[in-house]
C-alpha cells in the first residue's frame, strides 16, 4: 500500500484533470464540513444549556412537605406536617448510597417583605438556614471571607454569608462588609463572607440576594425548633437519585405516619430526571446531526463514485494494456480503490480542517462576548472521537465509492479492453 | 514450446454464431520465428489472442512450455501472461502518461521487482533497442518506429518465453517496418521464440516459417528462407 509507484500512479491519475478532481472532492468536503459544523453546533447548544444548570450537583433531589392526601392510622387526610431534624439522621441511616443530605429552613421568598436591616438600609432577601454541605450541591463562589462551617453549626453562631446584591443594598460603596452586623428580623448576625453565584436560568439578579446562616442558629433565632422546611439530597456518583428517591420518601412516610401509597404528601423535584431529559434531547440532536451530515456526505460519495466510473471508462484501454502485461485483477481493483479512498480522505480532511477553523473563529468571537450573558450557546466544539468517527466514515465511504468502478474496471475482458479506442 | 491440438473458437453474434477457428493443429519449437498470415477474418488475431491467454478456446488443448493452459482464472492468467509472454501490438499500446522507461518497467512492476532493480533492467532493454537516450520521454514525443521499439523493449523486459506480435509493422512505413523487423530478427537470433501475425508478404518473408490461415483452418505451413531485414534498410 505504501509503495512509491502506487502513489505516483494515484497522483498522476488525479492530477491529470485538476478541475474535475477538485469538483469531485468538493462533494465530500461539503458533506464532512456540514457534519462537523452540525455536531459542533449541537455541542454548543448543549454546553450553553448545561451552563444554565451552573455547577449544581445534578444527581440531586429536593424535597418538601405538602398536605397528606390519604387518611392513615386514624389520622385524617388534609393534615399538614413538618420534616424534623431527626428525619435527616434516619434517612442517612436507612438509605445507603447518599452523599449529602442538607436540611434547610427559609425566611422571605417570592415577594417577601423587608426583613433585613442595617442602620437606615433595609431590604427583602431570602434567608437560608443551611448546613455546610449545601455549597457542594448548589455551588456559590465565595468572594471574600468564608462559608458556614461545622463550628458555626455546633456553636449556633449567629453569622451570615451574604450575596453581592445584599452588599449593594445594605452597604455603601467600598465598605468592607466582613465583620459588620446586619439585622435579620430583629436578630443581629455578623457577616463572615460574601459570595457571587453563576446565573441560573435567568434569575441571576435574585440569586445574588440571598443570605446564608448556620441551620442551628437559624432554628434558634427564629423559633423553628426541630422543624426542617426543605431538604437537598445528593446521591453518590455510582447511584442514581431517581432510584433512591422512593426509599428516601418511604423513610419520611414511616416517620410521619403517612399512608405508604400517598404520593402527594412529600413534594419533590428530581434534578437528575430533568437533567436526563435534557441529555436525551441532546443525544437526539446529535443523532439528527449525524443523520443529516451523513446523508449530505453520501451525495458527495456518489459524486466520487460517479467520477471514478468515468475515469475507469476513460482508462479502459490502459487497464487492458496493464492486464495484458500481467496486472492481476486485484492490482487493478486496488489501484481504483486506493484512488477513491485517497480522494475521499484528502477532501474529507480539508472539510474537517476548514470546519474546525470556523468553529475556532466562532469560539474566539464568543470569548470576546460578555461572560455573564444568558446565551444558550457556548463553546461549540467537536472532540477527537468525532474526528475519528468522521475519518472512519470517510475511509468506508471511499471504499464504497471505489467498489463499483473497480468492479467495472475488471469486468471488461482484457481483449475487449484492448480493442476500445 | 507451443502445442495446439484441434482448437475451436466461435463467437456469438446476436442470434447466429460465427465459427472462427475450426480445428487448428499447430506447434512451435523453441527459437522459431513464425509468421501467421491470412486475410482479415481468417482467424489469425483470434488465434494469437488465444495463444496470449487474452481469450479462451471453446475446445481443444493448448500447452505452453509443457503447461496446460485451460480454465485459467483471471489471476492465474495474468500471472502466466506476465511470466511467459511478451506482447507487441499494432498500435503500440504504450501508456501515454508514462515515460518510455516507466513503460518498459511496467511488466517488472507487476512481477514485484524492486524499483531500483526494475529501472536498471528497463534501461538495459531500452538501450538494447537503441533508445537509452529517450528513456525520460513520453510516448507522444517519440516517432512510430521508436514507439514500437519501446513496446518491444517492454515485451522483452519480463524475459518471457514467447513474444507475440500482432501486426507489429501495421502502423509503420516500409523503412521503419524493416528497422523493426531487423530488431525482431536480432532478438530471434539470440534464441527467443517469436510469433508474428501479419498480412504483409514481405514481412512474412523475413521470418523462418509461414503459416497460412484461411477461414479458420491452416491451409499452408512452410519453412522459408529468411530474408534478412538489414539488407533492405
Amino acid at each position: 500500500m505504501f509503495n512509491r509507484d502506487r502513489w505516483d500512479e494515484i497522483l498522476q491519475a488525479l492530477t491529470a484533470n485538476w478541475f474535475r478532481t477538485v469538483l469531485t472532492a468538493f462533494g465530500v468536503f461539503w458533506g464532512i464540513f456540514i457534519l462537523v459544523i452540525l455536531l459542533a453546533a449541537g455541542k454548543g447548544l448543549e454546553n450553553g444549556v448545561k451552563q444554565g444548570f451552573g455547577d449544581i450537583a445534578t444527581n440531586t433531589m429536593f424535597m418538601w412537605t405538602q398536605t397528606v392526601s390519604k387518611p392513615y392510622k386514624g389520622l385524617p387526610k388534609g393534615r399538614r406536617y413538618n420534616f424534623k431534624i431527626s428525619d435527616v439522621q434516619s434517612i442517612r441511616d436507612q438509605v445507603p448510597g447518599l452523599l449529602y443530605i442538607s436540611p434547610r429552613n427559609q425566611l422571605g421568598g417570592f415577594r417577601g417583605s423587608n426583613n433585613v436591616t442595617r442602620g437606615l438600609n433595609t431590604g427583602a432577601f431570602n434567608v437560608y438556614g443551611d448546613y455546610p454541605e449545601i455549597i457542594k450541591q448548589d455551588p456559590i463562589n465565595i468572594t471574600s471571607g468564608r462559608f458556614v462551617n461545622y463550628g458555626d453549626i455546633e456553636s449556633k453562631r449567629k453569622v451570615a454569608v451574604i450575596g453581592g446584591g445584599v452588599v449593594k443594598e445594605l452597604f455603601t460603596d467600598g465598605e468592607d462588609p466582613i465583620g459588620e452586623y446586619i439585622k435579620i428580623q430583629g436578630v443581629n448576625f455578623m457577616v463572615i463572607g460574601t459570595y457571587s453565584k453563576k446565573s441560573n436560568n435567568g434569575d441571576g439578579e435574585e440569586s445574588q440576594k440571598e443570605i446564608y446562616v448556620p441551620f442551628t442558629a437559624f432554628s434558634q433565632a427564629f423559633n423553628y425548633g426541630e422543624v426542617v422546611g426543605w431538604m437537598a439530597i445528593t446521591a453518590n456518583d455510582d447511584q442514581s437519585i431517581t432510584n433512591l428517591k422512593g426509599d428516601v420518601m418511604d423513610v419520611v412516610k414511616t416517620n410521619h405516619s403517612i399512608h405508604p401509597e400517598d404520593n402527594r404528601a412529600v413534594g419533590n423535584f428530581d434534578l437528575y430526571e430533568e437533567f436526563k431529559k435534557i441529555n436525551g434531547l441532546f443525544i437526539a440532536l446529535q443523532g439528527v446531526a449525524y443523520f443529516v451530515g451523513t446523508l449530505i456526505l453520501l451525495s458527495g460519495i456518489i459524486g466520487i463514485s460517479n467520477i471514478m466510473l468515468i475515469v475507469v471508462k476513460e482508462r479502459t484501454k490502459e487497464i487492458g494494456i496493464r492486464r495484458a502485461l500481467g496486472a492481476s485483477p486485484w492490482a487493478i481493483r486496488g489501484q481504483i480503490l486506493l484512488e477513491s479512498i485517497f480522494l475521499t480522505i484528502i477532501s474529507g480532511m480539508a472539510g474537517i480542517a476548514v470546519s474546525t477553523g470556523i468553529i475556532f473563529a466562532i469560539n474566539k468571537m464568543l470569548e470576546g462576548a460578555p461572560a455573564d450573558n444568558d446565551s444558550m450557546f457556548a463553546n461549540p466544539s467537536v472532540d477527537l472521537t468525532v474526528v475519528f468517527v468522521a475519518l472512519f466514515i470517510l475511509i468506508t465511504s471511499g471504499l464504497l465509492a471505489g467498489l463499483i468502478p473497480a468492479q467495472v474496471a475488471i469486468k471488461t475482458k482484457p481483449i475487449d479492453a484492448l480493442r476500445t479506442e | 514450446m507451443i502445442e495446439i491440438k484441434d482448437l475451436h473458437k466461435s463467437y456469438q453474434m446476436g442470434s447466429n454464431s460465427l465459427h472462427v477457428l475450426k480445428g487448428i493443429d499447430f506447434s512451435v519449437k523453441e527459437g522459431e520465428l513464425v509468421s501467421i498470415m491470412g486475410s482479415s477474418g481468417s482467424g489469425k488475431s483470434t488465434l494469437l489472442n488465444i495463444l496470449g491467454m487474452l481469450d479462451e478456446a471453446d475446445s481443444g488443448s493448448y500447452f505452453l512450455d509443457g503447461m496446460p493452459i485451460k480454465n485459467l482464472n483471471e489471476k492465474v492468467a495474468a500471472k502466466y501472461r506476465n511470466k511467459f509472454l511478451g506482447f507487441i501490438f499494432q498500435s503500440f499500446n504504450l501508456i501515454t502518461y508514462k515515460s518510455a522507461l516507466d513503460n518498459v518497467a511496467m511488466p517488472l512492476y507487476y512481477q514485484g521487482v524492486k524499483r531500483k532493480e526494475r529501472l536498471e533492467k528497463a534501461l538495459h532493454y531500452l538501450s538494447k533497442v537503441g533508445l537509452a537516450d529517450w528513456a525520460s520521454h513520453l510516448p507522444n514525443e517519440l516517432s512510430g518506429g521508436q514507439k514500437q521499439r519501446v513496446a518491444i523493449a517492454r515485451a522483452l523486459a519480463s524475459e518471457p518465453k514467447v513474444l507475440l506480435a500482432d501486426e507489429p509493422t501495421g502502423a509503420l512505413d516500409t523503412k521503419t517496418s524493416y528497422e523493426v523487423m531487423e530488431l525482431i530478427q536480432g532478438i530471434n537470433d539470440e534464441g527467443k521464440t517469436i510469433l508474428i501475425v501479419t498480412h504483409e508478404p514481405d514481412i512474412a518473408n523475413m521470418t523462418k516459417r509461414i503459416v497460412n490461415l484461411k477461414d479458420g483452418v491452416i491451409i499452408d505451413d512452410t519453412l522459408v528462407e529468411q530474408v534478412k531485414a538489414v539488407a533492405h534498410v
